[in-house]
């Protein structure tokens, strides 16, 4: 007879975390031949394109930092709400607000000053509206005990309406011929690029600064540790004296802010106006989560993790075209690597023992 | 048990065991936190498997692979914490775990069984009660009479007595003689050699995780088997030297304080508290002892009356300012108020001093001096760990302990408030602990202490207050001669 034991794992060095990982990448990458079997493509052809369109070109890398501009800025701010098991699941709407606050601002002021003054304003504009997208639920979970899940989630569509109503109504641009979307913003408020991409480099300059530091506040300063005691024992918080609501207030509005600093990129760098809320975001808010959870919720990690699920997502648009494989494809590769990765992380903390013995 | 071995991590928490019992007999196993004891009934209770080594009853070797199976080879065992549904009545409890239970109308079937048990073994509980209502002593019969339902001939009790008042452990042992007399045989886990010389017959002494001992309780003493668990001489009698008080540190006036339920616990309770001196607080658990601690530092609110340190008033301060005001705690449940178990150990060394000059600049921490201050608790308090980059939910529950205790009294507090600080800690570390105590108490600090242990009560303190419902019965000196009625007070009657 085979019995397997399982012990934990208590030791556990970088080399064999990213052993796992790659191994578990490639026993996915298995799944995924199969389901590309059955689609009727072969599956090494279909890999190797995702490779191609994300990774492999010059074209296709470009587009993949971009992809990754959000979500290493919103996943950096889920890794610090997770850490103190506060669950975000609101970034999509929080990134809306933030394109919504930088839309006014720049509107309103970018045909008056100067752009080194408009774009830093904007920022801070966004980061205010994500912000407070992100107090809302905080507040709602710390006075009214209010499940953050449910109340997050359920302010992505409020703001998703928002915004909706706003460029169909009182935004709605007279240069877009009775099309729902705001004017263009003005030139001095639209964020440069590298030539020949669409990497608005400032904002990818922001997010690598704001993971870089976030790692040091999650690990180095009061407020981190302050954090990651709230998360792991609310009880033991209380009795070490942590002020339970400061706490989960700034993170939230650090987790929120950070997305909306997204939501000022996407709309300054890449659509330059305010459109319907799934053409301004396709669910990087959602897909944040999985690169945050990815990054073991270390913020500095998001940078690999970020770049990697934009390159899926890029790849994932390339066999779409070349393939004619529907969109939801992309999804499904999506998500098995995930399951993949998760299941390899119980394999990381845990030892299998296998013993033969007679029964 | 022939050749039992398990480790965990790496490390031996049962190695090459060999044990036995025969019908009738009271097995005492005697060993210090972390020896082994609860990992090796846990293996012949199915929970564990064994690494190497086999288990025969009545000389026939069986596998147990899980609880069921070993309820069905007539071991029972009832754990530390009792594993009973909080709002199920009695009955269903027993009910449940029944093997013979039939679906439908179950209560009706076994309720004349349990009758009929009760009676044999003197027990009156009423079946309809739940389980909330029952005091610690009653909800571990329900236990017995599960396990003895199950027709177990051999009960394992894990550290019984440590959650029971005096008069239930009396009652316990008389309900194990009748036991004995039965021809069971029981298993008494204990880490308390005065209960293990009364009880049992036979006893064995594991110490990291090997045996180093067994003798017939007759035929031997509590130094000798002290020795044999700890693995050297052990001083019983710590002698408390005499020293005059200081000047008053703390004063409560007619405290008032509700508790979980908001229902009152604290009830008008005033005292006064010195320099060099140690206070103690005897109760019976639920008596309003956990609300007192909470309320003096901090955790809980204060519904009237007031608390002041050194003339200042501290009532209803956050917890972090009657920090600073110099006052420490180790929390009655640690392991849910004193630790972030997934942070490491040098996180937790600091828990509620990260906000010290000592610790942290404007947003930094200083994590080069948490980790030497960490390193210092870790050998000062023998906590015994691979390294301070360990998360702490690995230790045992007694070198947790060991830490919060360290983190508590490295800082020279003022006040320490401690709630059972010796609760679970084997005979080495109580001793250790209990000479801290009194160098605080010499070097000018003040410590509160809440106990139920009535031997550490008079070992420790210069006064002792009783509580009973919430009241002060009254304070007395510690040579008092009215404290020979302390268990009288401790149960409500004879107030003075």
């Amino acid at each position: 007879m085979i019995r397997l034991s399982f012990t934990d794992r208590y030791k556990i060095t970088r080399l064999r975390a990213l052993m796992t990982n790659i191994f578990s990448l490639a026993a996915g990458l298995v799944v995924i031949s199969i389901i590309f079997l059955i689609a009727g493509v072969n599956p090494l052809f279909a890999i190797a394109e995702i490779f191609q369109g994300s990774f492999g070109s010059m074209y296709g890398f470009k587009e993949t930092i971009t992809k990754a501009i959000p979500l290493i800025l919103i996943g950096a701010g889920l890794t610090l709400a997770f850490r103190a098991k506060f669950w975000n699941i609101g970034a999509e709407g929080q990134l809306l607000m933030g394109a919504i606050f930088s839309t006014w601002t720049g509107l309103a002021f970018g045909n008056t000053l100067p752009s080194f003054v408009i774009i830093p304003l904007m920022f801070a504009a966004g980061f205010l509206g994500g912000a407070l997208w992100g107090i809302i639920p905080a507040i709602l979970k710390i006075r009214y005990a209010i499940n953050e899940v449910i109340s997050t989630l359920m302010l992505n569509y409020i703001c998703a309406h928002i915004l909706t109503m706003l460029i169909v109504g009182p935004w709605k641009g007279a240069s877009r011929f009775g099309f729902p979307g705001t004017d263009n913003l003005p030139e001095a408020s639209i964020l440069s690029v590298i030539p020949g991409s669409r990497i608005h480099y400032v904002t990818l300059i922001l997010a690598i600064a704001c993971a870089a530091i976030l790692t040091l506040v999650i690990y180095r300063t009061r407020f981190g540790y302050e954090a990651r005691v709230v998360g792991e024992n609310p009880d033991a918080g209380k009795y070490a004296g942590i002020n339970f609501f400061k706490t989960t207030l700034i993170l939230m509005a650090v987790s929120g802010g950070l997305a909306g600093l997204a939501g000022v990129g996407e709309v300054a760098g890449i659509h330059h106006y305010l459109s319907y809320p799934a053409s301004v975001s396709s669910g990087y808010g959602f897909t944040a989560i999985i690169v945050a959870w990815l990054a073991k919720l270390n913020p500095l990690y998001t940078i690999f993790s970020g770049i990697f699920f934009a390159g899926i997502l890029v790849g994932g648009d390339a066999i779409q075209i070349s393939l004619g494989l529907p969109a939801a494809t992309v999804e499904i590769v999506n998500g098995t690597l995930l399951i993949f990765l998760i299941m390899g992380d119980y394999f990381l903390h845990n030892k299998i023992n296998v013993t033969f013995s007679r029964a | 048990m022939e050749g039992i071995s398990k480790s965990f991590h790496g490390i031996h928490a049962n190695k090459d065991i060999n044990l036995s019992v025969e019908s009738g007999e009271i097995l005492g196993l005697l060993g210090e936190n972390g020896a082994g004891k609860t990992t090796l009934m846990n293996i012949l209770y199915g929970l564990y498997q064994p690494e190497a080594g086999q288990i025969k009853i009545n000389g026939r070797p069986i596998r147990i692979t899980n609880p069921m199976e070993s309820i069905l080879h007539g071991i029972g065992m009832v754990h530390q914490h009792f594993m009973l549904i909080q709002n199920h009545s009695v009955i269903e409890n027993i009910a449940l775990g029944y093997k013979d239970t039939p679906f439908f109308f179950p209560k009706i079937k076994i309720r004349e069984k349990v009758a009929s048990f009760s009676r044999q073994f003197n027990f009156t509980i009423d079946l309809n009660r739940k389980i909330w209502q029952l005091s610690a002593g009653e909800q571990q019969r329900v236990e017995i009479i599960k396990s003895l339902l199950n027709g177990a001939d051999l009960l394992i009790l894990d550290e019984p007595t440590s959650v029971l008042t005096p008069r239930e452990i009396e009652e316990l042992i008389h309900i194990l003689r009748q036991m004995k007399a039965d021809g069971h045989c029981v298993i008494f886990i204990s880490h308390k050699l005065d209960e293990i010389m009364n009880i049992c017959d036979r006893v064995v002494v594991l110490q990291k995780g090997s045996i180093v001992g067994s003798a017939d309780t007759n035929q031997t003493d509590k130094k000798t088997l002290a020795r044999m668990m700890v693995g050297r001489d052990v001083v019983f009698n710590i002698s408390r030297e005499k020293i005059d008080r200081g000047p008053k540190i703390l004063s409560a006036d007619q405290v008032h304080v509700a508790g979980d339920m908001g229902l009152p616990a604290v009830k008008g309770v005033s005292f006064d508290l010195y320099e060099n001196e140690i206070f103690g607080i005897a109760g019976v658990a639920g008596n309003g002892q956990r609300e007192l601690a909470e309320a003096v530092t901090g955790i809980r609110k204060i519904d009237s009356g007031k608390i002041t340190i050194n003339g200042k008033d501290i009532t209803n301060l956050s917890p972090r300012h009657i920090y600073d005001h110099g006052v420490s705690h180790v929390p009655e449940e640690r392991i849910r108020f004193g630790i972030a178990p997934g942070l490491f150990l040098y996180d937790n060394a600091i828990l509620k001093q990260h906000h010290l000059k000592k610790f942290s600049r404007r947003y930094f921490l200083k994590y080069d001096q948490v980790k030497h201050h960490t390193r210092g608790i870790v050998d000062d308090f023998r906590v015994h760990t691979h390294s301070i980059d360990n998360q702490i939910k690995n230790l045992s529950g007694g070198n947790i302990q060991k830490l919060i205790l360290g983190r508590e009294i490295s800082e020279q507090p003022q006040l320490l408030v401690a709630s059972h600080p010796t609760y679970g800690l084997d005979v080495g570390a109580t001793e250790f602990l209990r000479h801290h105590l009194l160098n605080l108490r010499k070097q000018g600090s003040t410590v509160l202490l809440f106990s139920e242990d009535l031997e550490e009560i008079f070992e420790l303190c210069d006064r002792i207050a009783i509580i009973f419902a919430g009241e002060f019965m009254g304070i007395f000196d510690s040579d008092d001669e009215r404290l020979c009625e302390i268990g009288l007070m401790m149960a409500g009657s004879n107030r003075m």
